[in-house]
């Protein structure tokens, strides 16, 4: 089992690598100057030669690339031109507020989402499915960003319930318990958005593969043996259709950031998707290229511990 | 091509067999057409998104203004009986621009899934029927853009090859990257139904009969999938209208002048609007959802339909 993490581990190298040079050539193929942004508009075109000098854009795209690639290693991003930091010092502060927003929710939403798939799959077509199915099929097909909107309008707006966006109310100066409330009370709309789209997904999922189980033959036969139904369902049928479920959990995980960049726009939420389109917007180089890696490896880790998860619950998957 | 045997309808048979032979023959569409018909949501969806195709099209015999027409006089005007939506802050006429906004987000979708296909089929065709180091290689790729960032990269390439080309032409831009990332989900279904498809007896005969490979692969294996392809092509139009409307909501898809529903709901950007004026910004998010979730029950009732198993 190591050899074959270690051995994916190592598949992974060459993958990372050629997404950042798609990633790196994309970026650099823009118009525009970064030194422009960084300088007074006031300074000489010799000004300018020279902090690209100092900066190496005046060398060609792969050397580059190079250069990237070996400070990138040493965890050296550049520096932010939003945030006039070093981009290392930007981003973990915004994957903190991302990690609080989605975690809890995520959590939440695999906790009640199993049992209501596996009720719907027992069930099929009974009233509870049939509104279940409805609610995903809702669930699935509305856009986050406009449902987060209807939200803010009826709740923020109209109810003046829960706050318009942010994560803490500006200028509060609260700490501790105040401040956890503070952030929760912002925390109810972005979350219920997002709780109701993963419920959405996930329990159309574990429906389908708990659907796949009961119908094969030695579910009927542990039935025909005499076992309680709850035996049957729950130690014969949810133990395999668990192996697909294990497999979504690892797809999750970049979702977990990624798939929050709408959320975080429309709720202002200073999370890791928000920055990503300020800095795509404000064409903040740097950072732009060090989030997409962030992303990239996200993924791939998420891939990744999904093949595991799945060779671990499943004996049939010979790992080689 | 079952219909033919049937012709040779021999004399010598009993009644039973005749009124076997009288029955109406039911070819793998027709069955797949009655099944569909059978489930009501999907029926019902099917309705509806035709009469939102039918009213973007007819679109000008609807409105009588233009999308693009400025009337600066009229600007920002409240629903009436002229403008069924009001107008905009350049005066023009917002269900015009509405339904307008339709026909980009419409062809969006069904243009990025096309070139999804395209390419999906090929590489999914070419890896599952040759196999061997031509499969190892195409695998592989599809594996790099499996794991690709989806959103992230979208919003990165959009943002940065956006600024060179005006506004017409950023509707092909969303297309063409919408369609390049999303074809490996496709290609990995077909190459694994040729793989199964390839061992076959009629590919040994059509191989036997001398049929040039490619041949092989587009008009005996590829034609053999196609339920899988349109399954996938609808659900795939679906997710295409999403993100085109999620990139052009944060405006980095589809540009102003050329409206699209996910470009209109911008204004609900606008604290003002948010507030004050819902006619902006909730028409074109119910068009979106609409239209997706018509689509999804399509979808799903093709793909009981087609393939029950799954």
């Amino acid at each position: 089992m190591f050899k074959y993490i270690g051995r994916r581990l190592l598949h992974l190298i060459p993958v990372i690598i050629l997404i950042s040079m798609l990633i790196f050539t994309i970026i650099k193929l823009t118009p525009g100057d970064p030194v422009g942004a960084n300088l007074d508009p006031r300074s000489t075109p010799e000004q300018k030669a020279a902090e690209r000098a100092r900066l190496g854009l005046d060398k060609p795209i792969p050397v580059q690339y190079w250069n990237w690639l070996k400070r990138s290693i040493r965890g050296d991003f550049g520096n932010s031109y939003i945030y006039k930091v070093p981009v290392s010092e930007v981003i973990p502060t915004f994957i903190k507020n991302s990690f609080i927003l989605n975690v809890f929710v995520y959590i939440f939403a695999f906790l009640i989402s199993i049992p209501i798939g596996i009720i719907t799959a027992v069930k099929q077509y009974s009233k509870t499915d049939n509104f279940w199915s409805a609610f995903s099929i809702i669930g699935i097909s509305m856009p986050t960003f406009f449902f987060g909107l209807l939200l803010i309008y009826f709740f923020s707006v109209k109810l003046d319930m829960f706050p318009i966006s942010g994560m803490k109310t500006v200028g509060s100066k609260a700490t501790g318990w105040a401040n956890i409330k503070d952030i929760l009370h912002h925390m109810v709309l972005p979350g219920t958005v997002l709780i109701i789209g993963s419920l959405a997904s996930l329990v159309r999922y574990t429906r389908t593969s708990m659907l796949e189980v009961i119908n094969q033959d030695y579910i009927r036969t542990a039935r025909s043996k005499g076992l309680q139904e709850k035996v049957v369902i729950y130690r014969h049928a949810f133990r395999n259709a668990l192996i697909p479920i294990v497999t979504i959990v690892g797809f999750t995980i970049p979702g977990l950031f990624s798939g929050a960049v709408m959320l975080e726009t429309v709720f202002n939420w200073p999370g890791i998707g928000r920055v990503l389109v300020d800095a795509v917007n404000l064409r903040d180089y740097n950072l732009m290229m060090a989030l997409n890696m962030f992303f990239a490896i996200l993924t791939l880790l998420g891939n990744l511990l999904a093949d595991i998860g799945y060779a671990l619950v499943d004996p049939r998957i010979k790992v080689e | 091509m079952a219909e033919k045997n049937m012709d040779l309808k021999p004399d010598n048979l009993s009644a039973e067999e005749k009124s076997e032979m009288e029955q109406e023959i039911l070819t793998p569409w027709k069955l797949i057409r009655r099944k569909f018909l059978k489930r009501k949501p999907s029926v019902v969806a099917l309705i509806v998104l035709g009469l939102i195709i039918l009213s973007v099209v007819l679109a000008p015999f609807i409105v009588r203004h233009d999308p693009y027409e400025l009337n600066m006089t009229n600007s920002n005007q409240p629903p009436s009986r002229e403008h069924k939506l009001g107008t905009d802050e350049l005066g023009r006429d917002y269900l015009a621009r509405v339904l307008y906004g339709g026909r980009v987000a419409l062809q969006v979708g069904i243009f990025a899934v096309i070139i999804q296909i395209a390419i999906g089929t090929i590489i999914g065709g070419i890896a599952g029927y040759y196999g061997g180091w031509i499969d190892n290689i195409l695998m592989r790729i599809t594996e790099v853009f499996m794991s690709f960032p989806f959103l992230p990269l979208v919003i990165t390439i959009s943002a940065v090859v956006g600024v060179r080309i005006s506004p017409e032409q950023k509707m092909y831009l969303v297309m063409v990257i919408l369609g390049v990332l999303s074809w490996p989900g496709l290609a990995r279904i077909i190459r694994g139904q040729i793989l199964s498809l390839r061992e076959q007896e009629f590919v040994l005969a059509a191989k036997a009969l001398g049929i040039r490979n490619t041949k092989i692969i587009w008009r005996h294996l590829i034609p053999n999938t196609v339920g899988y392809i349109v399954v996938n092509a609808t659900l795939g139009v679906a997710s295409a209208i999403l993100q085109e409307s999620a990139l052009s909501f944060l405006g980095l898809g589809v540009a102003p002048p050329v409206p699209t529903w996910g470009n209109l709901i911008q204004y609900a950007r606008n604290m003002y609007n948010l507030q004050n004026r819902p006619w902006l910004w909730i028409p074109p998010g119910l068009m979106i959802f609409a239209t997706v979730m018509c689509i999804n029950l399509i979808g799903d009732g093709l793909r009981d339909a087609i393939d029950p198993k799954s």
